[in-house]
C-alpha cells in the first residue's frame, strides 16, 4: 500500500514599496498596494482559480481523492481584499471534507529561530484565522519554508499538534526514506511526514525542463514511478508550492492536464490510494526516531537557511526587526504591530539573497526589485520610520 | 596570429578608459600567444614587454599632434588657438595618421588589422587597403555618447560610419553600445560582437589612513567631468545627500570642459564646503581616492563601458552605476540607477553610507564576482574573431 499525499502551499507577501530615506519620519504606508493587488490578481487568474477547479473535479469525480493546503495569513487577507472568489473556491474544496488545511506562522515567518513568543502569538493568529474562515481545527503544522529540528518539533507537540512536516533529502535522511512516517527524537506523541523530494521536484521544477532525461513528464509515467514504491513504503509526501501549477509551471507546458489526469493513473494501480496529513499520522506508526538537530528547510539545493540568512544584510535586517519586538509590543498599537508583523514575512529577506550563481535565477524570477542591495535599503528605511513611529508612542 | 593595432593612448600616457582598456586586452592576447604591433600617435615612454609598439612619429616622421581621444572638435579649436605648435585642425591630425598607417602597414607583416574608435578608424582604412587584409574596428564610444545625442558632430559621425561600415568586423564594448551602432549608424546586428571590458587585477595596495575619513564619509566621482559622465546629476544628488546626511563629503576626481560650471554650480548650491575637487589623478592616486572612498558612483548619461567602476569594486569599494552602462551588463553587485533619478541615486548612496552590512555584502560578492570578469575572457573573445575574419578573408 502507498498512500499519496499532496501537500500544497499558498503565500503571498504583502510587498514592501521602494521606499527611499526622504519618506522616513514622514510616510509610514510601507506596502505596495498596486503590486500586491496586481500579483495577486495575476496569479489568482493563473494559478489559484484554474487548479482549484481541476481539484474540484477531481474530488468529484474520485471520492478516494484526498489534498491539504496551507495558506499563510498574509495571502488569505490579500484573498479577501483582492480576490474573494480565490478565497470561495478554497472553502469549496475545505467544505468537501477531503481537503486539509493545515497550520503555519500567520505571518509566513522566522519567527520560529529569532522569538518563540512571537512564534507562539503568529501560529495562534493563524489558527484562529483558519478557524474562522473554513471551519476547520488544523492538527498538523508545517513551519515557513519546512523550517524544521528536533527543537522545533518538541515545541510543536507542546503546542498541542499531532503531526509536522518537513523535508527529506538524501543528506538529512542518509540511508533512510522519506516513505515513512518518523518520530521526532525529542517528541513522544508527535509525527513527522517528509518531503519525497524527487517526486515531488519532478513536478514543481522539472516538469517543463527539456534538457531532463525524463522530460516530458506523463501522468501516467509519473504514476507507474509513485506505484513502483509499493512493499517500500507507507506513504509519498508530494509537498510543493501550489503557485506550480499555472505560474512556476505555465499552463502552456501541460502542468494542467498534469495535474487533472494523474489521479487517475494513481488510482488505476490497487494497492495505491490518496491520504491527507492527518488520515496519514492516525494510520501509521513511526518507523524509528529521527534526529535532525540543525536547522533545515526545502530551499534550494543546500536545504538549509542561506536563502533567507545567509549575507549579512539578511541578518542584519532580521536581527533589528526582533530586536524591536518589546518596544512594538509595548506601544500596543495594532496598527504598529501588524506592519512589524508583516516585515516578518520570509520573502522579504529571500529578496536579499545574493547567492546568485548556483540557484539564483529561481530567486530573480520572483524578487521585485532590481537588486537584492535595493531590497535591504527600502527595508532598513522603513524600519528606521518604524523606529520613530515606536519613539512616538513612547 | 599577428595583429596590427592602431591606437591613440596607452598607460602611462592615458587619459581615461580607452588607453586602460588597450593595455588589459593587449596584455591578455599576448599572453594567448598572439603577437601585436601597436601604433600609437606617438610613443614616448611606453614601457610594456608584451608586444611591439610602434610610435608613428619614429617610423614616420614626427606625427606629433594634440591628438586627444576624448577632446570634441570644438574644444580642440579652441585649445589650437592658445598653441601654435600642432596641426590646423583634429581632422588634420587624422589624416595625417591615417597616411602614416598606409606606409607602416606596407612595412609591417601582419595578419589582420585591428584599431581601436574612430581617431584611428581612418588609418585602419589605410592599412587595409594597402595590405588587403582584413580589419575589425572596435568601439569604445560613439559620438552619441559623447555628446549625449546633442550636437553630434557630423563629421565625427561620418568617420564612425565609414569605419563601422568598411570593417569586416565590429566589436563594441556592451549590448548598450551595439544597440547604438545598430539603431544609430545602420550596421547589421550579425557584424557587430560584443566583447566586455574587464579589469587588471594588481596587488591591492596597503590600505591607507585618511584624515578625512575619520569624521566623514566620502562619496566619489571619478571621471571626465563632461557631460557624458553626469556630473551636475552627481551635484544635484549631493544636494539631497547633505540634506540628510550633512557631514558626508563629495569627491570629484578628473577634469574636463565642464570643471568650472561644476565648480561654480557647487558653490551656487551652497556646497563649497561639502564638495572637493581633485583635479585629474593618475596611477596610484586614482587607487588611492577609490580606497579612501565608502561609494564610488558612476552617473554617466552614457557610458558604452565605464571600467571605472570595476576598477572600484577591485578596490572594494561598493559602486552605483548608471543604467546607461555597458559595467552594468556584467556586473550584478553593485547598485544600478537611472543617471536622472537623483532621488534614488540620493537614497542608494545614503543607503550605503548608513549600512555596513549593505557594504559588506556588495564589496564581498563583488570581489568574487571580479574573478569572472577577466581581460582572458576578452581577449579569447577577440581571438575567435581574428580566426573567423582570417578563415574568410
Amino acid at each position: 500500500m502507498v498512500s499519496i499525499c499532496l501537500y500544497f502551499q499558498v503565500h503571498q507577501p504583502f510587498r514592501v514599496r521602494n521606499y527611499t530615506v526622504f519618506e522616513i519620519g514622514k510616510n509610514s504606508h510601507y506596502f505596495d498596494e498596486h503590486k500586491n493587488s496586481s500579483v495577486l490578481r495575476r496569479v489568482a487568474d493563473k494559478c489559484y482559480l484554474p487548479a482549484n477547479a481541476i481539484l474540484m473535479e477531481l474530488l468529484d469525480k474520485h471520492p478516494e481523492f484526498r489534498a491539504s493546503f496551507s495558506m499563510s495569513g498574509t495571502a488569505l487577507e490579500q484573498f479577501e481584499r483582492y480576490a474573494p472568489e480565490v478565497l470561495e473556491s478554497f472553502k469549496a474544496l475545505v467544505d468537501t471534507g477531503r481537503v486539509e488545511v493545515l497550520d503555519e506562522t500567520y505571518h509566513h515567518s522566522l519567527a520560529y529561530i529569532y522569538s518563540k513568543e512571537e512564534f507562539k502569538e503568529q501560529v495562534r493568529m493563524h489558527m484562529e484565522k483558519v478557524r474562522k474562515l473554513f471551519r476547520a481545527d488544523p492538527r498538523i503544522f508545517r513551519n515557513t519554508e519546512l523550517i524544521y529540528n528536533n527543537e522545533m518539533a518538541h515545541y510543536i507537540e507542546k503546542m498541542g499538534y499531532k503531526g509536522v512536516l518537513a523535508e527529506g533529502a538524501d543528506h538529512i535522511l542518509g540511508w533512510r526514506s522519506p516513505n515513512f512516517l518518523y518520530r521526532p527524537k525529542t517528541t513522544t506523541q508527535l509525527k513527522l511526514l517528509l518531503k519525497n523530494y524527487r517526486l515531488s521536484d519532478d513536478i514543481a521544477f522539472r516538469f517543463s525542463e527539456k534538457s531532463w532525461s525524463e522530460y516530458p513528464l506523463t501522468a501516467d509515467k509519473f504514476g507507474s514511478w509513485v506505484s513502483a514504491l509499493n512493499g517500500n513504503g507507507a506513504c509519498v509526501n508530494l509537498f510543493m508550492d501550489y503557485e506550480t501549477f499555472g505560474e512556476h509551471q505555465w499552463r502552456e507546458t501541460g502542468i494542467f492536464d498534469f495535474l487533472r489526469h494523474m489521479p487517475s493513473f494513481l488510482l488505476q494501480h490497487p494497492d495505491n490510494s490518496f491520504k491527507t496529513p492527518s488520515e496519514l499520522v492516525s494510520e501509521h506508526e513511526p518507523v524509528a526516531e529521527l534526529d535532525i538537530h540543525t536547522l533545515i528547510s526545502w530551499a534550494d539545493l543546500e536545504r538549509d537557511l542561506s536563502a533567507w540568512l545567509g549575507n549579512n544584510m539578511q541578518q542584519a535586517a532580521i536581527k533589528t526587526v526582533y530586536d524591536m519586538e518589546n518596544e512594538v509590543k509595548e506601544t500596543q498599537d495594532p496598527e504598529l504591530i501588524e506592519d512589524w508583523r508583516r516585515l516578518q514575512t520570509s520573502d522579504h529577506y529571500y529578496y536579499m539573497c545574493t547567492k546568485w550563481f548556483a540557484d539564483g535565477d529561481v530567486h530573480k524570477y520572483f524578487n521585485p526589485y532590481d537588486s537584492p542591495y535595493d531590497a535591504f535599503i527600502s527595508f532598513m528605511n522603513i524600519l528606521n520610520d518604524l523606529k520613530i513611529r515606536i519613539k512616538e508612542k513612547a | 596570429m599577428k595583429v596590427l593595432m592602431f591606437g591613440w593612448e596607452f598607460p602611462p600616457q592615458s587619459t581615461g578608459g580607452l588607453g586602460t582598456a588597450c593595455y588589459g586586452l593587449t596584455k591578455a592576447l599576448s599572453h594567448l600567444g598572439v603577437s601585436i604591433t601597436l601604433v600609437l600617435p606617438t610613443a614616448e615612454n611606453i614601457n610594456a614587454d608584451f608586444l611591439k609598439v610602434v610610435g608613428a612619429n619614429v617610423r614616420v616622421k614626427a606625427i606629433k599632434s594634440s591628438l586627444r581621444p576624448y577632446v570634441s572638435a570644438q574644444h580642440y579649436s579652441k585649445s589650437y588657438r592658445k598653441s601654435t605648435l600642432y596641426g590646423r585642425s583634429l581632422f588634420e591630425e587624422v589624416k595625417r595618421y591615417a597616411e602614416a598607417a598606409g606606409e607602416i602597414a606596407a612595412e609591417e607583416d601582419f595578419d589582420i588589422i585591428h584599431c581601436h574608435d574612430w581617431l584611428t578608424f581612418e588609418a585602419g582604412l589605410a592599412a587595409k587597403k594597402v595590405s588587403g587584409k582584413p580589419l575589425i574596428v572596435h568601439v569604445h564610444a560613439t559620438e552619441f555618447d559623447r555628446t549625449g545625442g546633442l550636437g553630434v558632430n557630423q563629421h565625427v559621425y561620418d568617420s564612425e560610419r565609414k569605419g563601422m561600415e568598411k570593417a569586416d568586423y565590429v566589436i563594441s564594448v556592451s549590448r548598450y553600445t551595439k544597440n547604438k551602432i545598430v539603431s544609430h549608424y545602420g550596421i547589421s546586428p550579425d557584424k557587430v560582437h560584443v566583447v566586455h571590458n574587464a579589469v587588471e587585477k594588481t596587488p591591492m595596495r596597503q590600505l591607507e589612513e585618511f584624515a578625512l575619513k575619520k569624521h566623514n564619509k566620502i562619496v566619489l566621482f571619478l571621471g571626465r567631468i563632461t557631460l557624458q559622465k553626469g556630473p551636475d546629476y552627481f551635484l544635484y544628488a549631493a544636494r539631497k545627500v547633505l540634506d540628510v546626511e550633512p557631514s558626508a563629503k563629495f569627491v570629484i576626481s578628473g577634469s574636463g570642459d565642464m570643471e568650472e560650471f561644476i565648480i561654480h554650480k557647487a558653490a551656487e548650491m551652497g556646497m563649497s564646503q561639502s564638495v572637493l575637487f581633485t583635479g585629474f589623478l593618475t596611477g596610484k592616486d586614482v587607487e588611492r581616492a577609490y580606497q579612501l572612498a565608502d561609494v564610488y558612483v558612476m552617473p554617466s548619461v552614457s557610458e558604452p563601458f565605464g571600467i571605472t567602476a570595476l576598477e572600484a569594486m577591485h578596490s572594494k569599494t561598493p559602486v552605483i552605476v548608471s543604467k546607461n552602462s555597458g559595467v552594468s551588463e556584467v556586473a550584478t553587485h553593485c547598485l544600478k540607477v537611472d543617471f536622472w533619478d537623483t532621488d534614488q541615486l540620493a537614497n542608494k548612496i545614503i543607503g550605503v553610507l548608513r549600512y555596513n552590512p549593505l557594504r559588506q555584502t556588495m564589496t564581498e560578492n563583488a570581489e568574487t564576482e571580479l574573478l569572472r570578469i577577466s581581460w582572458i575572457n576578452s581577449a579569447k573573445k577577440c581571438v575567435e574573431l581574428y580566426n573567423k575574419a582570417t578563415s574568410t578573408a
